[in-house]
């Protein structure tokens, strides 16, 4: 019996078309749009100006609170300006537009494939390296990831989490990453293990990578403490609450953090990252990207420098298909529609979508039927259906009660809603609203 | 005979004992509340609109009686006549208040503002402003699904199926505020109703740079400051590459509306202009002018034809 998490949950389809492609590295873009706001918390704070010559890892903004990250070049050339660019969410937002000229590398990043195991940094260099290089989570919520590692004194950590589990269907990243950067992947685990100071950690993965956990199983037989958790095919597995129930068995109070569950959880791509800042000198600057959709001609894994616009990666797997209804930047289940191809990619961005007209047309909404079907597959255990009417009669206090802050918006409610109601955009809504209120009464 | 007045005296004894009780009760647990609360409640429009910044017309009522002076005190549906009722009844004096009026900031028709992508979620402005900017490249301008027609409490404001874009019913719009906090791009501003119900406004409020401002939309301001220099009062100011014209210091002169190279700037209720035989070649550059910018959106529209559909990315697709 495979473990998994104990409520709701469901299993779409997993159209896993860009599977086993191996990773192909992308052109650098001929300008690369960098934006200052690309994780969770303050926005970056800029260090450079027009006309200032950068280099690929050159720091560009800095962090600017305690939770936010630093931002570094991901190309060589000079910055064309800093100025407002409209991203993913549709609003200008600050950001650096650099213009691209060769490509030459700060000389301190090791450029070289060789493995480097010996770690010798203490725990708490490892931490300033890592928030130095401007690591956030890059399952897709970019958490800053030096701040998930420094928990509250009152708290202990006891284990490390590593989420392998890519739930959403489509995206294929960070299997193909587990497959060709296993060993990687382990000594990114080691150093983490060694910077929270804990000797357990745990890799969890969806059991329908079974050559991803056959690899990394052998993988761990040379380092100790690492163990690889087969888990069975639930959407939402990759959520932080629910991986955490599903391996240590553990849940997360409602309001409280994951860590009070004395584990820490970080997604492979992240690993593998914090690897590379560690072992190898290299800031945040490119990522894995899953290009994909039914039609499109060549669904691939791609290696892509923060910044470039999604146009190129579009046109690296084929070019944007005739019947393009939607594209989509992230996993279906969670990822937001993209109004223009022209928008740069982010340390966020885990793929990109896109589904023709037929797959992008949303059914009527209907009145709903009370079949409940939603409050079923809530993996957090709310009522959907009871939250988005609440929101849609603005009775924000009355939400606040029934949790709606605990709402991980997994979509899955969503998903099964059999009158169409967009009960997670409702949700988002309400839970905006009620964080506003919330925010508004601790200022007081 | 004899059972009717046996029931008859007897009920009659009940009716007395308990009228003996409630008036015993009622003097006993009185509670005293201020006559004037009463009288000028019933002064007040009764709508419960909350313009006012109190939950409703009693609460106002009662914050007003128990107010020094009714200073910051307003009772935007019922305007000055309203108060000075309320004033008279206190025996104070009720400040002088303009009449107000919502004016939306906004003329992104469909003509002026190029649709570039689609939006199929849930028709309701603040989440579709939560999910992005708008079917236009303007990510300011209006969203057109009526959440302030929807809060509307006097039925004064409505969305125009041509232009997709709310208009106020001046006669009826009370000022109360509701739309303003309703709209999540904050297009909405009280302004003065002006004498003779004449206002001017800059109808925009994209803070993009110029070239972006133009291409998304061709009424926009793109922050050229020609109207700044036109003013003879310096009631326009420019913030963010946005035009702001101070109602207060406005003296209606109009000059800014002729001077607008992207007539951004809108007049309300003035009568039509007489054609000055001076201005004649100016407007004919003006028409000749607009005729282009008609074009050029016509050839922005066939290449925009690859539209996108926005809206949280239904899943569908992974059930199919």
């Amino acid at each position: 019996m495979l473990k998994t998490f104990s409520r709701g949950g469901i299993h779409p389809k997993e159209n896993k078309l860009s599977a086993h492609q191996s990773i192909k590295t992308l052109d650098v873009p001929k300008q690369a749009t960098i934006m200052l706001s690309q994780h969770i918390g303050v926005p970056a704070k800029a260090i450079v100006k027009k006309g200032d010559e950068v280099k690929v890892g050159t720091k560009i903004a800095e962090s600017a609170g305690f939770i936010s990250a630093a931002i570094h070049s991901s190309v060589s050339g000079k910055v064309f300006r800093v100025d407002k660019v409209v991203d993913a969410s549709g609003y200008p937002k600050d950001a650096i537009v650099i213009n691209v000229d060769g490509d030459e590398w700060e000389e301190t990043i090791d450029r070289s494939d060789e493995l480097v195991k010996e770690c010798t940094l203490s725990s708490d260099e490892i931490i300033q390296k890592i928030a130095d290089s401007g690591i956030v989570g890059l399952g897709g919520a970019c958490f800053p990831t030096q701040v998930k590692l420094t928990p509250p004194p009152s708290m202990k950590a006891e284990c490390i989490i590593v989420n392998g589990v890519e739930c959403e269907p489509y995206l294929t990243a960070d299997h193909q990453l587990m497959l060709e950067h296993a060993e990687e992947i382990m000594v990114g685990v080691s150093i983490l293990m060694k910077a929270a100071k804990v000797n357990k950690a745990f890799i969890g993965i969806e059991n329908n990578k079974p050559d991803a956990i056959e690899l990394m199983t052998k993988a761990t037989a040379s380092y100790a403490g690492i163990e690889i958790i087969p888990l069975k095919v639930r959407y939402p597995q990759g959520g932080e609450k629910q991986l955490i129930e599903a391996i240590i068995k553990k849940q997360v109070e409602s309001g409280k953090l994951p860590i009070t569950t004395g584990s820490i959880v970080q997604n492979v791509a992240t690993v593998y990252a914090v690897y590379e800042a560690v072992q190898k000198n290299k800031p945040l600057f490119e990522r894995l990207v899953t290009v994909t959709g039914k039609s499109v001609k060549s669904p691939s894994n791609l290696l892509v420098r923060i910044g470039t616009p999604i146009e190129q990666l579009i046109d690296a797997a084929g070019g944007l298909p005739e019947d393009t209804g939607k594209i989509v930047s992230g996993g279906p289940m969670m990822g937001k529609a993209l109004t223009s191809t022209n928008i740069p990619t982010v340390k966020g961005t885990s793929g990109v979508l896109i589904f023709t007209q037929k797959e992008s047309n949303r059914g009527p909404s209907q009145d709903c039927i009370r079949c409940s079907k939603c409050v079923s597959v809530c993996p957090m255990g709310l009522e959907p259906y009871l939250l988005a009417a609440l929101a849609e009669h603005k009775e924000f206090e009355r939400m606040e009660k029934e949790c709606i802050m605990d709402c991980i918006e997994c979509g899955s409610c969503q998903y099964t809603c059999p009158a169409y109601r967009p009960l997670l955009d409702y949700c988002r809504l309400g839970k905006a609203q009620v964080g506003g209120i919330i925010r508004g009464r601790q200022a007081k | 005979m004899n059972v009717i007045v046996i029931a008859v005296i007897s009920l009659g004894v009940i009716a007395f004992i308990l009228a003996v009780i409630l008036y015993a009760t009622s003097k006993k647990f009185a509670v005293y509340e201020d006559p004037r609360i009463g009288k000028v409640a019933e002064a007040l429009p009764q709508a419960n609109c909350g313009g006012c910044g109190f939950p409703g017309c009693s609460a106002f009522a009662t914050a007003c009686v128990n107010a020094d002076s009714l200073d910051g005190l307003n009772c935007p549906p019922g305007g000055s006549k309203v108060m000075n009722n309320v004033a008279s009844i206190l025996g104070l004096d009720a400040e002088e208040k303009e009449p107000m009026v919502a004016v939306v900031r906004c003329n992104g028709t469909c003509d002026n503002r190029p649709t570039t992508n689609e939006y199929d979620g849930a028709k309701n402005c603040a989440i579709a402003s939560s999910l992005y900017g708008g079917e236009s490249d303007c990510s300011y301008g209006c969203l057109g699904f009526g959440d302030c027609v929807d809060v509307c409490k006097f039925d004064a404001i409505h969305i125009n199926p041509k232009t997709r874009l709310p208009e106020v019913d001046e006669e009826k719009c009370t000022a109360c505020n509701a739309c303003v906090t309703a709209c999540p791009h904050s297009i909405i501003e009280l302004r003065k109703l002006g004498p003779r119900s004449r206002r001017i406004y800059v109808s925009c409020m994209n803070e993009d740079r110029g070239p972006v401002a133009r291409k998304a939309c061709e009424v926009s301001c793109i922050g050229c400051g020609i109207c700044v220099k036109t003013c003879p009062f310096d009631a326009i100011t420019i913030k963010n590459k946005l035009a702001y014209i101070d109602y207060n210091k406005c003296k209606l002169c109009r000059k800014c509306v002729d001077a607008c190279p992207q007539n951004a700037i809108i007049e309300v209720n003035f009568p039509v202009r007489k054609p000055r035989v001076k201005k004649e070649d100016e407007k004919g550059a003006a028409v000749t002018k607009k005729k282009v910018a008609t074009d050029a959106n016509q050839t922005m529209k066939a290449e925009g034809s690859k539209v996108k559909k926005v809206d949280q990315p239904k899943t569908d697709q992974a059930k199919e």
